[in-house]
């Protein structure tokens, strides 16, 4: 009796080892194919990309910064917000040299269907606020908190979430900035700016 | 047993939504939409196809004392494979599906086909039976998913009709869930019975 057992364990981690085995490779090469499309939504053409790993609010943010011929074109932050309605929110937000945001792709988010999800539908209010404008000549919160975000429409929560996951991606954008050096020439956001972006966002 | 018969039990006679009335966390968690509900079933059939083949396979030289556990492991192996397959080789259909598929080793619908079909029954109309039980819960839950999402968000398969905002929410939430399957079993029981 414990011998079957045993051989049908066996058998079975066997079989799932050597799946893990085939599938190892293409499931990493599934996932950087899709960051690559990612950061190509958001950011302007580019041919030469540079990974910083930082760690903001707790949270592990991963930048961008995006080279075309030697110079800088844009940075992307992989941001995220545990705030959500359903969980936890991932999101790429590419920015200009300057700070503007570019354009934000919603990795990957379970908010109610129909209602928080529409965060990742083509031109919806929470884009359009983004979209152009630099965080830190805005107040990072949603309108019914005083600030310039319009919010999805009964998605009060999921809004406040995309904020904040928001104001965490600036945040990174004005670490790494201000870290390449890039500040003077490029004319990037320096942190006192952003000072006013990082306090509006904490109205979780 | 005739074998389209097996088939058609699976849809009707022995839905496992509407008439057994098992695997009833994912119905309601999952069919917010047509294409989850619908996603989700398929998914579960994949598993019970399979699962069930090697369980009716290796009936005969599992003792009965461990039959539970070795269906466990079969499964959950299976779902897994399938989980990293999916991951694999179908990225975009595994970044909508994929919260789906852990759930499915939980489903007592496999574990209950495994019992009371399996077990019993030749390998080919195991098979069958997993392809009848995997339609039937599939087309549930792609009628639940698409009830709500009409009522809900007024969409199917997410393509809107415009009307979204003025439709009442609830159906997506989860009361709607208990409420659209209430009546639509009412609605199948009272129909399959004629």
């Amino acid at each position: 009796m414990t011998a079957v057992l045993f051989g049908i364990t066996l058998i079975a981690s066997a079989g799932v080892g050597v799946v893990n085995l085939i599938t190892e490779e293409p499931i990493a090469e599934a996932k950087k194919a899709a960051t690559i499309a990612a950061l190509n939504n958001v950011l302007p053409a580019f041919d030469d990309n540079q990974v910083t790993e930082l760690e903001i609010d707790a949270l592990p943010i991963k930048t961008y910064t995006a080279k075309a011929g030697g110079e800088v074109v844009g940075y992307a932050v992989e941001t995220m917000t545990k705030n959500g309605f359903g969980g936890a929110i991932r999101m790429m937000v590419g920015f200009t040299p300057e700070g503007e945001v570019i354009n934000v792709n919603v990795l990957e988010q379970s908010e109610t269907p129909g209602l928080g999800t529409k965060m990742t539908d083509e031109g919806n209010p929470l884009i359009t606020s983004f979209k152009g404008k630099n965080p830190a000549d805005m107040k990072m919160a949603v309108k019914k908190d005083g600030g310039d975000v319009d919010a999805l429409t009964a998605a009060t929560i999921s809004s406040r979430a995309y904020v904040d996951a928001m104001s965490r991606a600036y945040k990174a954008y004005t670490q790494v900035c201000g870290a390449d050096g890039a500040a003077a020439e490029s004319g990037c956001a320096t942190d006192n700016e952003g000072h006013e972006a990082q306090e509006g966002g904490q109205n979780e | 047993m005739n074998k389209l018969k097996i088939i058609l039990s699976g849809i009707v006679k022995n839905n496992p939504t509407f008439v057994l009335v098992l695997g009833m966390c994912p119905t309601l968690g999952t069919t917010t939409s047509a294409e989850n509900g619908m996603g989700m079933g398929l998914a579960t059939m994949a598993v019970l196809i399979m699962s069930n083949l090697v369980i009716s396979l290796v009936k005969n030289i599992i003792p009965d004392k461990v039959r539970i556990p070795a269906f466990i492991v079969i499964i959950a192996s299976f779902v897994t494979i399938i989980q990293m397959l999916m991951q694999a080789f179908v990225p975009a259909l595994y970044a909508s599906l994929g919260v789906f598929i852990p759930l499915i080793v939980v489903n007592c619908i496999i574990l209950g086909r495994a019992e009371a079909f399996a077990s019993k029954n030749s390998p080919f109309d195991s098979m069958l039976d997993g392809i009848g039980i995997g339609l039937g819960f599939t087309l549930s839950l792609t009628v639940i998913g698409a009830v709500r999402e009409i009522l809900g968000s007024g969409a199917i398969f997410g393509h809107s009709f415009g009307i979204g905002d003025y439709m009442p929410l609830i159906f997506v939430l989860a009361p709607g869930a208990f409420l659209v399957l209430g009546y639509l079993m009412v609605l199948f029981n009272k129909l399959a019975k004629k």
